[in-house]
């Protein structure tokens, strides 16, 4: 497959061929994943704006709606799949989410706890007497 | 498929082909998964601010804090333009994916129109904070505020130059491959932006703004 592909970008007839690989898509996908977008775009506004959720759910409310519009971004725009060719870059974007939970959950977590064990500024200045 | 059926019997296995066996990828999809890789490390280095936001939010040090500075309103407009940019980028790719030129240049204009309107309006927003005494300099959420939204701006202003750069080559070399390689490493580019500016509107001005 890819040498014939590779045969057919260097007569510069690849456009049929990359159509169905990862990152290219189709106008209905595009259009779907603007609408989708849109709806969970205005669902995040009318969360944070009204009382529709109980209000201490309204964060992890916020975050799963956000989580799934990047979602629906991954899959309508930048086309990331369950196609065959598709495996590196899911492995890829796995990595990513990976080290990106780290780095978040990791200061928050390592952060809360060197607040909780501060000593007061008072008893800071107790102790440099 | 029958591409891959065809290669299947010229190499003279019948059956499934693992993807090593497959030769050497097209070089769009070398590329491609390239510049994937930047993007990737592009959205670490963006959790490291934001992680550095979310620690230092409730640090206001007597100064104003998200409720008194975000206007949603303002913040929801900042959002279609972005959304709607990444559409007609993504329409432009398809158009001249299929060599349909005037379809291109009209969806590219209209990215740069509207990436360029969320630039002015961040920047109004920044212009108005600074001059109600809310600047980088005046409490810990604040500068974690700016550099956070303020690098993804300095994404979106390269973002234009870059754009105006691919629409002037096309111009001038015409639709062909390494141009439109180009066109779809930019694209993804700004599809990520996006992306990185759903967790800002949430994190940042949804939640800040409560």
């Amino acid at each position: 497959m890819a040498e014939l592909s590779e045969q057919n970008s260097a007569s510069g007839e690849s456009a049929s061929g990359a159509a169905e690989s990862a990152f290219s898509g189709s106008f209905a996908a595009y259009t779907a994943g603007l609408a989708f977008a849109l709806l969970l775009t205005g669902a995040s506004f009318l969360v944070s704006q009204t009382s529709l959720l109980w209000a201490p759910g309204v964060a992890a409310g916020l975050a799963v709606l956000a989580i799934a519009q990047m979602g629906v971004h991954l899959v309508f725009f930048l086309h990331i799949g369950t196609g065959s060719d598709n495996t590196n870059t899911v492995l890829a974007l796995a990595f990513g989410v990976l080290v990106v939970t780290l780095v978040v959950s990791g200061s928050l977590w390592i952060m809360a706890n060197l607040n909780a064990n501060m000593l007061p500024p008072s008893a800071i200045m107790e102790m440099q007497r | 498929m029958s591409a891959q059926a065809a290669s299947v019997a010229l190499a003279g296995q019948p059956g499934a082909m693992p993807a090593s066996g497959g030769g050497p990828a097209p070089v769009r999809i070398v590329v491609a998964y390239g510049f994937w890789i930047f993007l990737l490390s592009d959205i670490i280095m963006f959790s490291a601010l934001f992680a550095t936001y979310a620690v230092l939010s409730g640090q206001t040090a007597g100064g104003p804090s998200g409720h008194d500075l975000f206007g949603l309103r303002h913040v929801g407009v900042e959002t279609l333009c972005l959304l709607f940019s990444s559409y007609t980028c993504g329409l432009g790719v398809l158009a001249i994916e299929r060599r349909y030129l005037t379809g291109f240049y009209l969806a590219f204009a209209v990215t740069f129109a509207l990436g360029a309107s969320f630039l002015g309006l961040e920047i109004s927003e920044f212009a108005g904070m600074i001059a109600r005494g809310a600047g980088p300099s005046r409490s810990a959420f604040l500068s974690a505020f700016f550099s956070l939204v303020g690098l993804h701006g300095v994404h979106v202003s390269a973002g234009l130059l870059w754009l105006a750069f691919m629409v002037a080559q096309t111009i001038a070399k015409g639709p062909r491959d390494f141009v439109r390689r180009r066109l779809l490493c930019f694209s993804l580019f700004w599809h990520a932006l996006d992306i990185i500016w759903v967790a800002l509107l949430t994190l940042v001005y949804l939640m800040g703004a409560r």
